[in-house]
């Protein structure tokens, strides 16, 4: 059977991406937030997960605004990464698991959540960046990968509370399936940011270390935000919370926190990081 | 507007609803083009002309003249497809995040910082 050996929350704000592509990881502005990723990728080396499942929003790269479906899941033997318009150096193409992800949907789509699937997918720096975060020195990667995609960017948007339950059941689709994987799940995006209008520049630290420690044990509390709660507190790009969301859901009613980071700024972002073990 | 009425009380703030996204479609469509090395290297070479081939409003096309990020916000454009336009110019977030703030980048990033204190 599939067991899910973890999740983990991280930023995937494209400064990152440019960062590592120019060996700029190791300078004081960098440091304090590429350092937190060291113990990280020492547990993905003694996990030795099979199966990456990345929880991201497309920023438009894939999705563009003529159709923008609120939930949607690669089903694709390979996923590539593409040009975005600013010159993010693009990464090599991503093996998919598509019978795994076809196992997904169907269990997806049996618990009631309507979803897009997709045989072909682009995948932008909201998947790429956490990857190339977790593997930095990957001449291949060493997991097969599932993206899901979810609406972030044109509101309406999922709600915290449909997002944790939509996490829930990927959980349990995930440990449904018959066959031997160790998967990892990557909620990706956050903490606080806002990109665009007059508050541009808006961080919010004392929400972002009490969302940090609020999903650890008590996913529920932020489930019971709105959206528009989100923005207010966190940013119009504070709403990608909700893919954290989805990653705890997966990993079950109670989980142990192994590490933690929290670092201002990078680039706009209040950059979280946490990883979650499921607890037995 | 009815957009800036879906959100009150959250000062300099948009929320790109669907008001927004109908508002900006054309805008938007044209950004999204941007992924393409040569539709930048088109619009580079005829900004009117690649403007007039997506149909932006008035409004629209003296923002894109105008390189006004916020501008470009009320007449409908999101930001990550923004972020394409302001790419080929050169500009990432924290040069349009001074824009529209009314700050020099160094004020900008100086803001960003002490946002960690």
């Amino acid at each position: 059977m599939a067991r899910i050996v973890g999740g983990i929350g991280t930023s995937h704000i494209p400064a990152i991406g440019i960062a590592m592509a120019r060996q700029q990881c190791d300078e004081p502005y960098w440091r304090p937030f590429f350092e937190a990723y060291l113990p990280v990728r020492r547990w993905i080396e003694s996990v030795r997960p099979t199966v990456a499942v990345v929880i991201y929003n497309d920023h438009g790269l894939n999705f563009f605004l003529d159709k923008m479906p609120t939930f949607a899941v690669g089903a694709a033997s390979e996923y590539c990464n593409a040009d975005e318009g600013w010159g993010l150096p693009t990464l090599m193409p991503f093996q998919g698991d598509a019978a795994l992800s076809w196992h997904i949907i169907e269990r997806l789509v049996a618990a009631e959540f309507d979803l897009t699937t997709c045989q072909e997918m682009k995948v932008d720096h909201g998947f790429v960046v956490p990857m190339q975060l977790m593997w930095p020195n990957a001449t291949s990667w060493p997991v097969r990968a599932i993206p899901i995609h979810v609406n972030t960017v044109q509101h309406p948007l999922p709600s915290p509370r449909r997002c944790l339950a939509f996490g829930q059941a990927l959980g349990k689709a995930i440990e449904s399936w018959p066959h031997e994987e160790r998967v990892l799940v990557l909620g990706t995006g956050g903490l606080s940011h806002q990109l665009d209008g007059q508050r541009a520049g808006f961080i919010n630290k004392p929400f972002d270390l009490f969302c940090l420690e609020k999903i650890v044990d008590e996913p529920e509390v932020l489930a019971n935000y709105s959206i528009r709660e989100l923005v207010e507190l966190a940013g119009t790009q504070g709403p990608e919370l909700v893919q954290w969301l989805i990653m705890r859901g997966a990993l079950g009613p109670a989980v142990r926190k192994l590490q933690s980071n929290y670092h201002v700024p990078i680039s706009n972002t209040g950059s979280g990081m946490l990883l979650l073990e499921k607890a037995a | 507007m009815a957009n800036a009425a879906a959100s009150p009380g959250i000062w300099g703030t948009t929320i790109f609803d669907g008001t927004a996204a109908q508002r900006g479609y054309a805008l938007n469509k044209m950004c999204f083009s941007f992924n393409d090395a040569a539709n930048r290297a088109a619009f580079l070479r005829d900004e009117d002309e690649y403007c007039r081939r997506f149909g932006l409003d008035a409004a629209q096309r003296e923002g894109v003249r105008r390189r006004d990020v916020l501008a470009l916000i009320e007449a409908g454009g999101n930001i990550y497809y923004l972020a394409k336009l302001a790419g080929i110019f050169g500009l990432n977030v924290q040069d349009i995040g001074a824009q529209q703030t009314g700050r020099t980048v160094e004020e900008f990033r100086a803001y960003l910082r002490a946002a960690g204190d």
